[in-house]
């Protein structure tokens, strides 16, 4: 299918209301059809970290402090007002009341579509961490050239 | 041929069509997934994005105030 519409998400951002933007676009365009591609890199590595809670991982004292203070899934800050994590948490119990769909819930939906998952290569690096460290759906960890190939004849959002 | 069924009357954007879909993913060409939803964004959405997947709406029927049946064939 040549024709087929795609659209490519770079998460630049680990902030928890714009993961959540970034995953409503993604599941949301997949389910009509879309190719979707979802590229994380810098703080938005933290949303796809196997270990959901703080953890210091990786390569080298810094790089483990520094994924520690970054957290994982489930520190996610909101971009404003975050009250030192307490907003976020009041966010998912406020959207599962009104029955919207929550970070968790969007992400599920995104892999059971299957939106392709990828890392930033540069990023890892610098945060000293490898493949095994994000969920098993990330498919692969690229570069620049690979991102631009694959996103090519497409839309591509920055978050 | 079986006849399945969806409630999405409490889902919103965009669940709605995720859901659909991700169940119309699971039942065979020519069964039938009969879909409960509201009207608005759902109505207007589900529909639309079905048959442009491949899929046939054969009814849209109104069983109660803002809540809508949305037959559809799996294509």
């Amino acid at each position: 299918m040549a024709d087929k519409k795609k659209i490519s998400i770079v998460l630049f951002s680990g902030d928890f209301d714009k993961a959540i933007a970034a995953f409503t676009i993604a599941s949301g365009a997949a389910a009509v059809n879309y190719d979707v591609n979802m590229f994380f890199t810098f703080w938005g590595l933290n949303v796809i970290k196997k270990i959901k809670h703080r953890n210091a991982i990786g390569k080298g004292l810094l790089a483990r402090t520094f994924n520690f203070l970054m957290g994982g899934f489930k520190n996610l800050p909101l971009s404003r007002l975050n009250f030192a994590g307490l907003s976020p948490k009041l966010m998912t119990n406020l959207m599962r009341k009104r029955n919207v769909a929550t970070l968790e819930e969007l992400i599920n939906a995104a892999i059971q579509l299957n939106v392709n998952l990828y890392a930033c290569e540069m990023s890892i690096n610098i945060l000293g961490l490898k493949k095994d460290d994000f969920i098993p759906e990330v498919k692969e960890i690229l570069g620049v050239a690979k991102f631009l190939n694959l996103s090519e004849g497409g839309e591509i959002l920055f978050i | 041929m079986k006849t399945f069924k969806l409630d999405i009357t409490k889902e919103h954007c965009p669940m709605t069509f995720v859901k659909t879909k991700l169940e119309l993913e699971k039942l065979s060409k020519g069964d039938i997934l009969e879909v409960v939803l509201k009207e608005g964004e759902p109505l207007e959405n589900v529909p639309k994005t079905v048959i442009e997947q491949g899929n046939k709406v054969l009814e849209i029927k109104n069983i109660q105030d803002d809540i809508y049946l949305v037959k559809i064939e799996k294509g």
